[in-house]
C-alpha cells in the first residue's frame, strides 16, 4: 500500500523550497528585468548580476553578523566545511610544513572527511570526544589544545540529534588557549532556528546551506574572517576575492538571501510553534512505543533544536522502520547513507556511547516551518502502529 | 500478492521484477549491500545498486538499500576466512544464500508484511504445500538448483524464482522487450567481495597468516613446494605440475598443520566416496532412506553422478558413487537429486 499524501517529516535532510524564495529566483531571470550577465564583467548586464549579487551577500553577511567581505558564496554545505577545513590546514602547511586539526566526534562527514583527507597527507588531526548528550565538554577541550592547533570545528546544532553545542565557552577556550587556532563552525543545521548572530559570535568561519532552510539547493556560503589565512580549494578566476574561483550563481544566491530574510523574519514565532508540535509528537510516541528511548537524555543541560526528535525504537531495525513507515506515507530518516543509499553505522550515536543495539532502531524526526497538526496526528496514528506489526513480526 | 524482489543490478533479477510486475503483484524491489570493502563484481557495486534502481524506476516500482554488511561480515566472509585457514575449500556463495538471502531478507520480508521474496536465481519450486519440490531451471548452463540445493519447505514455500522456468536467452530477450538497461549486462563472476586485483590470495594474506608448504608424492618423497597450503584444494591439478612419468600431478591430501602437500596421479586422487558432516545435512522433504540410490553434484555446474546414500550413526552421510570421483573437498558443498526425477533437490550437504 503506498498512499499518497505524504507525511513529511525530515525537514533536516532538505526543507522544501519556498514559494517566495522560488519567485526571488524567477525574477533574476526575468527577461522583463533586463539581461543577467557574468558579475565579473563590466556592461550593464554584468553589473546587474553583480549588484544582485552583492545585496544578497549583504543579507547573509547580516544574517551571520558579519561584515559582507567575509562572505563567500559556495555550492552548498559541504564546499562550505571543506573549505573551512582543508583551507587553512593546507595554508599552515605552506606556511610552517604542518597543521594540526581538531574536531568532534560527532562533526557532519563533511568535515570529518575533510580532515581524514588532511590526515591522509601527513597533518594532524584529532577528534574530541563527547558526551551522552553528543556535547563537547570545555575542559576536554582545554586540555586537548595547544599552541600547535590550526584549527577547531565544531558544529553549532548536530544533524542527527539537533542538540546544541555550548559554542561561546568551547571559543572562549580556544581563545584563552590557542589565541592562533581558528573556530569554524558548522552552522547549516542550526540555522533555521538559531540566532547565528549571538550564537556564533567569535567564530572566526561559519557554514550555511540554503536548502535547509527553504532555499535551493547547490547554494550555500561561508563567512571567512579578516584573520584567517587559507589556501582555496578550487582555483580559476579568482572570484570571491581568490577564496573561492569559479562564476557566481546569482540566482542561487538570490535564493539564500530570501530565505534568510524569511527565516530572520520568522524565526521568534516559528521555533515556539514548531517545538511545541515536536513536544507533543515525542510525548506522543514515547507514551505509545513501548521501550522507545529518547536518544538525548532528557537531563541533558544541552538544548535540542525546536524541530528535532531522535528516538531509538528497541525491537525493530531502522532500515525496516524506515520501509514501512515509508509505505504509510511518512517519511523520516534513519541516519547517513553511503554512496550505495544504504544506511551506515551512525558514528554521532557511536560517539555518545549509544549501545549498537539501541542504535539499530534508531530514527530521526524532523519538523521544519511548515509542519503542521494533521502531520503530527498522522504520525502518532501511523507509528506506533507500524512499530508493533514489526515487533510481531509482520 | 505482495512481493519483495532481491534485486542485484543484474539481468535475471530485473526479469524477475519485470515478470511479476506484469502479472500484477505489488512489487517492491530491495538490493542488498553486502559488502564494504572493494570489489569490482557482483552483487557489491554502488553501480550494481544504481542499475537495480533504475530498473525499479523504470517498472514504477519502491526500491531500496538494505545494508546487511555486518551480516555478511559475520556470517560468509568470516567463516569462508576461517575455513580456508583450516586447509579446507567453503562456498561463500552458498552461504551467503543459506544464512542472508534466505534467512535475514527472508525474514525482513516477513516483518514488513511481504507474501514472498523473489530473486533471480534459475530454479524452481514446485508441487503442494508441505512437499514443495526445488527443482532444476529450465536453462541446463544457468540452472542454480545446487546453490539454493539447502533450503527447506520452511523457506520454499515463501520463495519465487519468476526466471526459473526460462533459458538465459529467453531472459534477455525479454530484458530487451521491456527495454531494461540490464539487458547486455555481462552475468556477474567469481566471489563478489573479492576484486579481481587482489585476488583470493591476496584476500586472505591479509586476513590471515598464509604459510608456504612443502608437496610431496604418495611415498613421501620430495615433489616440490606452495607459497599458501591454505589455498590449496584436494583435487586441484594447477600448480602441481608433472610426475616423474610425465603424467599430470593431482592434489590428494592437504595438512595445514604439519604444512604439506600430498600429491598422486590422476588414478591415485580418485575417490570412491564423501562424507557429509551429519551437522550440516538438510533436506527438502524428507531424509533419504538409509541405502537410498541419489544423483550427486559436487560443484555449481559439476557433472550429476549417481550414487547410494548411507546414513551413519552419528547422522552424517556417506555419498558412495557407482564410479571414483575427483574428490570433493573438505568444506564443499554436495547437492542430492532424486534417481527417479534427477532435476528434482533431495538434500544437500557439506563435506567432512
Amino acid at each position: 500500500m503506498v498512499v499518497n499524501t505524504l507525511t513529511y517529516l525530515d525537514h533536516a535532510a532538505t526543507t522544501p523550497l519556498r514559494p517566495e524564495v522560488a519567485a526571488a529566483m524567477a525574477a533574476v531571470h526575468d527577461a522583463g528585468a533586463g539581461a543577467l550577465g557574468n558579475p565579473t564583467g563590466s556592461h550593464p548586464a554584468a553589473q546587474r548580476a553583480r549588484r544582485l549579487l552583492e545585496e544578497a551577500r549583504d543579507e547573509v553577511a547580516a544574517f551571520l553578523g558579519r561584515d559582507p567581505g567575509e562572505v563567500v558564496f559556495t555550492s552548498g554545505g559541504t564546499e562550505s566545511a571543506n573549505l573551512a577545513v582543508s583551507g587553512p590546514a593546507e595554508a599552515a602547511r605552506h606556511d610552517r610544513g604542518e597543521a594540526v586539526l581538531l574536531y568532534s566526534a560527532v562533526e557532519h562527514p563533511a568535515v570529518r572527511e575533510a580532515a581524514r583527507a588532511a590526515a591522509k597527507v601527513g597533518l594532524h588531526t584529532f577528534e574530541l570526544p563527547v558526551d551522552a548528550a553528543g556535547i563537547v565538554d570545555p575542559d576536554v577541550l582545554a586540555r586537548t589544545l595547544s599552541a600547535r592547533v590550526t584549527s577547531v570545528s565544531v558544529m553549532t546544532a548536530n544533524n542527527e540529534t539537533g542538540v546544541l553545542q555550548p559554542l561561546p565557552d568551547l571559543i572562549e577556550t580556544v581563545r584563552r588557549r590557542a589565541p592562533h587556532a581558528y573556530v569554524f563552525t558548522d552552522a547549516v543545521q542550526a540555522a533555521p532556528f538559531v540566532d547565528l548572530v549571538e550564537a556564533t559570535a567569535g567564530a572566526d568561519l561559519v557554514s550555511l546551506s540554503a536548502h535547509k532552510l527553504g532555499g535551493p539547493v547547490g547554494v550555500g556560503a561561508l563567512a571567512i574572517a579578516p584573520r584567517v589565512v587559507l589556501e582555496p580549494r578550487q582555483y580559476g578566476g579568482g572570484q570571491e576575492r581568490e577564496r573561492r574561483s569559479g562564476t557566481q550563481d546569482v540566482a542561487g544566491a538570490v535564493g539564500l538571501a530570501a530565505a534568510l530574510r524569511l527565516v530572520a523574519a520568522e524565526r521568534a514565532t516559528a521555533g515556539p510553534r514548531v517545538a511545541a508540535r515536536r513536544d507533543r509528537l515525542r510525548d506522543g510516541l514515547l507514551r505509545a512505543v513501548e521501550g522507545a528511548h529518547r536518544t538525548v537524555p532528557a537531563s541533558a543541560a544541552a538544548g535540542v533544536l525546536p524541530g528535532h526528535l531522535h528516538l531509538c525504537v528497541p525491537g525493530v531495525e531502522r532500515e525496516e522502520l524506515l520501509v514501512a513507515l515509508g509505505e504509510q506515507g511518512v517519511c523520516v530518516s534513519g541516519g547517513s547513507s553511503c554512496a550505495s543509499g544504504a544506511l551506515q553505522p551512525s558514528h554521532v550515536l557511536a560517539a555518545m556511547g549509544i549501545a549498537p543495539e539501541l542504535a539499530a532502531g534508531a530514527v530521526r524526526f524532523s519538523l521544519g516551518y511548515g509542519t503542521t497538526d494533521d502531520d503530527i496526528d498522522r504520525a502518532l496514528a501511523v507509528v506506533p502502529a507500524v512499530v508493533a506489526a514489526l515487533r510481531r513480526g509482520g | 500478492m505482495r512481493v519483495l524482489v532481491a534485486m542485484s543490478g543484474g539481468v535475471d533479477s530485473s526479469v524477475a521484477a519485470a515478470l511479476l510486475v506484469e502479472q500484477g503483484h505489488e512489487v517492491v524491489g530491495a538490493t542488498l549491500k553486502l559488502w564494504g570493502g572493494p570489489s569490482d563484481s557482483g552483487c557489491c557495486s554502488v553501480a550494481d545498486v544504481e542499475d537495480a534502481r533504475r530498473v525499479a524506476q523504470q517498472l514504477g516500482i519502491a526500491h531500496h538499500v538494505f545494508n546487511l554488511t555486518e551480516e555478511f561480515d559475520r556470517l560468509v566472509v568470516a567463516p569462508y576466512v576461517g575455513e580456508h585457514a583450516r586447509g579446507r575449500t567453503p562456498n561463500p556463495c552458498i552461504e551467503c544464500n543459506r544464512s542472508v538471502k534466505f534467512d535475514r531478507l527472508l525474514h525482513r520480508a516477513d516483518r514488513l508484511g511481504f507474501d514472498r521474496l523473489a530473486t533471480g536465481h534459475h530454479a524452481r519450486v514446485h508441487g503442494a504445500p508441505a512437499a514443495l519440490r526445488l527443482r532444476r531451471g529450465a536453462d541446463p548452463a544457468k540452472d542454480q538448483s545446487y546453490v539454493l540445493s539447502m533450503l527447506g519447505q520452511d523457506a520454499l514455500s515463501r520463495v519465487v524464482f519468476p526466471v526459473g522456468d526460462m533459458t538465459k536467452d529467453e531472459v534477455r530477450a525479454t530484458a530487451r522487450r521491456l527495454g531494461l538497461r540490464t539487458a547486455g549486462k555481462p552475468d556477474s563472476q567469481d566471489v563478489c567481495f573479492i576484486g579481481s586485483a587482489e585476488g583470493r590470495q591476496g584476500f586472505l594474506s591479509r586476513r590471515v597468516e598464509l604459510h608456504p608448504a612443502e608437496v610431496v608424492d604418495g611415498g613421501g618423497r620430495p615433489a616440490g613446494s606452495v607459497d599458501a597450503v591454505e589455498l590449496v584444494t584436494v583435487g586441484q591439478r594447477r600448480g602441481m605440475g608433472h610426475g616423474t612419468d610425465g603424467k599430470r600431478r593431482y592434489v590428494t591430501h592437504v595438512d595445514v598443520a604439519a604444512r604439506r602437500v600430498t600429491v598422486g596421479s590422476a588414478a591415485e586422487v580418485l575417490r570412491s566416496s564423501v562424507v557429509l558432516a551429519g551437522s550440516s545435512l538438510t533436506w527438502v522433504d524428507r531424509p533419504l532412506a538409509a541405502g537410498a540410490r541419489a544423483v550427486a553434484q559436487v560443484s555449481a555446474h559439476g557433472r550429476p553422478v549417481p550414487c547410494t546414500v548411507l546414513l551413519q550413526p552419528d547422522n552424517a552421510a556417506e555419498v558412495v558413487f557407482d564410479d571414483p570421483q575427483r574428490p570433493v573437498a573438505p568444506g564443499q558443498t554436495v547437492a542430492l537429486y532424486d534417481v527417479l526425477d534427477p532435476d528434482a533437490v533431495v538434500g544437500a550437504g557439506i563435506a567432512a
